[in-house]
């Protein structure tokens, strides 16, 4: 009836566990009851959960990413307290068992569920704004992909509790990820949570590259969208053109595990070496999906903050396009030492390294962007002055990891590990950090507290150098990666050196979250109405704070790059007025489907963990049927018509009238 | 073509300023799904490739394959190719009547291909050959099977879209669908040449 469920799947023996449950499930009475208490629920599922609204969707991508941040850290804490005391035949808090589910889950939370959703929900916020566009290509895909993602996240959180989580490294590399050498249900909850989830980011990749060619406005040629679209652009390339071949190797691996087939196994025929080759195949471009948009963030702040227009626009474009294409042909470098052949090796190696140039262009962009402007250093500005410098410290080891001999020596060691952080914390994290700071002010009209902004960054950065430096020096006495506990005691004071710099970096966080609840809590005192609060340059900043869900009641027309800076140059300059004309604007309508397919998913992917064979069944009519309904229902767009939209457009210049 | 289709149509479908032309946004968004769906198959066919050797002491593609019932079933695949471009043309003349007569006609000629793919699979199986046999069979069976696989929620469409047409008619939401089942169907030829070469011919051969 239950498959392989039954009570003793929850590990009542685990203390740490357990309480973290107990934590996790008074939390969410507490939510719930505040809830029910101030009848949020309707505005909650009117306003948020079944939105299609582009904006509202980005801000729940956050958040949900925000919260598996405190999550996916919580994990990083554990393994650095660890490794800080289980030296010298000490064996640590954490036995081998716990610690290996603690270091794959950090890594798939923190790139799929922290990485992932904060880069999709700066997109999901800006690119339609950016290009003049009232919302994305397909809406209801938009919303869809949102709780394919939460799905997910769901079946990650479900694992701490019930069951186990994977315990082979993120990647869960075959064959201990086969049904021989891992018998139990970690790797099942690995393989749905990032199947369902990952067909989600299938479907954003492709509706945003649609929203990107086909929804500019008037006068925006490719040539003049700003650069986060650019680098928005190039990833949901990326992600078209990569995380199917994902999909592939999961379906494979599930076959192997449900079905007995023989992909990946260690006889009749397998090939184990074909999964590592197919999973970094997608997952090289992965980090690239990341970073990209992290860019794209860092060339708009640098632009608007030195009152300058990005200096090589094209070059910054162009080199975007070479990463993108030499992103799919670097893969090996991840196993070199798999024994592939010293020319093999050799290609990848200086794929590699070639890989470095269209970076370094972009590095000097930024630098001669900023050479001879009047930078203002507010918190985007400090984020991006620290990822310049750490991230082209990380790219340098990174070309150090690029040479296949070097590689030999380095390979599985903390190296990687300082390296990866070092490109990912020092870009992607200081990057999405930059764009929420930056964007924010867009998205809920009042702009973030900047002493405490600061105060987060110090902390990150201060942290990450200590946290990250030691383990560069300990790779080199000879300290691998995913040690649950080992022999040389003097390994330990750089060890807990590491975990001081672990602390530091909670604190920016702890500095983050109090950013946030100070910036609330002053919100009239950190309004902004006019839009525009950076003096911003590009058409996003042309719109209200927060935009009306129409984004704008006329599409505005450009003529160049910058198109709402020269706007601003105009002799009379740019006048917030309310038009004299309003028109209908076609709008899609909310969706109740798409969180319900996502509801079916956890269903769906939970039955098929647990082997629960009726209700996999069950969930999978479910997502049927719901389709089904999506299908033939007609009602699905709308036109506000002109007189709500000029009441809302004159409620808005009446509070601008106030404010001035 | 598909999408010139649309365009003549929605220039006068709606009179608000400022409104992007929504039928063949589907149209292009759904060929980039199938260019994703491109990858998917690029990735089982490099894999079909690399386990052709891994057949552990079991059959080999010599042994499995029988062209004559495959030829019958690529006819089948590529008539019904033929037959639902025939149900597009009677769209495109307004012929609800045509689009329903040709589109039951595609369904039946799925039908058969993806009986006569069942049929195959069985009986290797019943052979004791089935996937669990060695990597080559898994490579094989998973190859065609996930062409099958599409196949069949391509007649799934075809029945809805069917039952959507003779209800609503040819309307501003069914011939889109129609348009993209269409790119859907004739890829799904495509991939099969591709199959029938390299997985059939290639494999008799050996």
């Amino acid at each position: 009836m239950f498959g392989k469920l039954s009570l003793d799947s929850i590990p009542y023996h685990e203390p740490i566990i357990m309480v973290t449950a107990a934590v996790i499930i008074l939390g969410g009475a507490t939510v719930f009851g505040l809830l029910t208490y101030f009848k949020k629920w309707g505005y909650l599922w009117r306003e948020w959960i079944t939105s299609i609204d582009h904006k509202k969707l980005g801000i729940m991508y956050f958040l949900v990413a925000l919260v598996m941040l405190i999550r996916g850290f919580a994990d990083a804490i554990m393994m650095r307290t660890q490794q800080a005391i289980a030296a010298g035949g000490a064996e640590g808090y954490l036995p081998p068992h716990h610690y290996d589910q603690i270091f794959t889950a950090h890594g798939v939370i923190m790139i799929f569920f922290v990485a992932m959703p904060m880069v999709i929900g700066l997109m999901n916020l800006v690119v339609p704004l950016q290009i003049g566009a009232r919302d994305v290509a397909f809406p209801f895909m938009n919303n869809l992909s949102f709780w394919l993602t939460v799905a997910g996240v769901v079946l990650v959180n479900i694992s701490l509790v019930v069951g186990e989580f994977a315990k082979t490294g993120w990647l869960a590399y075959a064959p201990l990820s086969g049904i021989k050498y891992s018998p139990d249900v970690g790797v099942d909850y690995w393989i749905w949570a990032l199947q369902i989830s990952g067909i989600g980011t299938t479907l954003t990749g492709i509706n945003f590259f649609v929203t990107i060619l086909k929804m500019r406005t008037k006068g925006m040629t490719m040539f003049r969208m700003p650069i986060f679209t650019w680098t928005s652009l190039c990833a949901n390339v990326l992600i078209i053109a990569s995380f199917p071949i994902l999909t592939v190797t999961i379906a494979l691996l599930t076959l192997d595990r449900y079905l007995g087939f023989h992909f990946f196994t260690n006889d009749m025929g397998g090939n184990m070496m074909m999964y590592v080759n197919l999973i970094w195949a997608w997952g090289h471009p992965e980090v690239y999906i990341l970073i990209l948009p992290a860019f794209g963030v860092f060339s708009e702040v640098i632009a608007t903050f030195t009152k300058k227009r990005l200096f090589g626009y094209k070059t910054m474009v162009w080199a975007t396009v070479a990463i993108t294409i030499l992103s799919f042909v670097v893969w090996l470098h991840h196993f070199f030492t798999m024994g592939a052949g010293a020319n093999v090796n050799a290609f990848f190696g200086i794929t590699t390294m070639i890989i470095a140039i269209p970076t370094g262009v972009k590095i000097f962009n930024w630098l001669f962007t900023m050479y001879r402007g009047r930078i203002q250093f507010t918190s985007p500005v400090l984020w991006t002055i620290g990822f310049i410098i750490t991230f082209t410290l990380g790219g340098m080891t990174g070309v150090m990891l690029a040479v296949p001999g070097a590689n030999f020596v380095l390979h599985n060691s903390l190296f990687v590990i300082a390296h990866f952080h070092n490109v990912i914390i020092g870009g992607v994290v200081f990057g999405m950090l930059a764009g929420l700071t930056f964007w924010f002010p867009k998205a809920f009209g009042f702009t973030l507290n900047e002493k405490w902004g600061k105060r987060s960054f110090w902390c990150w950065l201060v942290g990450f150098y200590m946290a990250f430096m030691p383990l560069y020096a300990l790779s080199f006495f000879g300290a691998m990666r995913r040690m649950q506990s080992y022999e040389p005691t003097g390994w330990q004071p750089l060890m807990i050196v590491a975990w001081v710099g672990a602390v530091i970096i909670a604190m920016g966080i702890a500095c983050l979250v109090i950013q946030i609840i100070v910036s609330v809590k002053d919100r009239e005192k950190n309004r902004d109405l006019t839009g525009d609060p950076w003096d911003g340059r590009t058409l996003e900043w042309a719109a209200a704070s927060p935009p009306a869900h129409y984004n704008f009641a006329h599409l505005p027309t450009v003529s160049s790059i910058d198109a709402f800076w020269e706007m601003k140059q105009q002799p009379g300059g740019f006048k917030r007025e309310l038009a004299h004309e309003f028109e209908d604007i076609h709008m899609p309508k909310n969706t109740t489907e798409g969180p319900l397919i996502g509801l079916f998913a956890i269903v769906f992917g939970f039955a098929l963990i647990w082997h629960i064979w009726w209700l996999a069944i069950a969930g999978g009519l479910g997502i049927f049927v719901t389709f089904m309904f999506r299908i033939f229902n007609s009602d699905t767009d709308y036109y506000v018509d002109a007189a709500e939209v000029e009441k809302i457009e004159r409620a808005y210049y009446k509070r601008l009238e106030v404010q001035v | 073509m598909a999408t010139d289709t649309l365009k003549q149509h929605d220039a006068h479908a709606h009179d608000g300023h400022e409104h992007h032309d929504t039928g063949a946004i589907k149209v292009f968004g759904f060929w980039v799904y199938l260019m994703s769906d491109l990858v998917i198959f690029g990735t089982l066919f490099a894999t079909f490739a690399v386990l052709l050797s891994g057949t552990a002491g079991g059959p080999g593609a010599s042994d499995i394959v029988e062209l004559p019932l495959i030829f019958v079933s690529t006819i089948f695949l590529l008539v019904s190719s033929f037959t639902f471009g025939l149900a597009i043309l009677a769209q495109t003349a307004g012929d609800k009547g045509g689009v329903l007569k040709w589109l039951a006609v595609t369904f039946l000629l799925g039908l058969g291909f993806i009986c006569l793919e069942i049929y195959e699979f069985h009986h290797l199986i019943a052979e004791g050959f089935g996937p669990d046999r060695s990597a080559f069979l898994s490579g094989f069976f998973t190859l065609v099977g996930t062409h099958g696989l599409h196949v069949s929620l391509g007649l799934v469409w075809i029945l809805i879209m069917f039952f959507q047409i003779s209800k609503q008619g040819l309307s501003d939401v069914t011939k889109p669908r129609m348009l993209c089942l269409s790119l859907f169907w004739h890829f799904l030829d495509i991939v099969w040449i591709c199959v029938f070469s390299f997985v059939y011919l290639f494999g008799a051969m050996s």
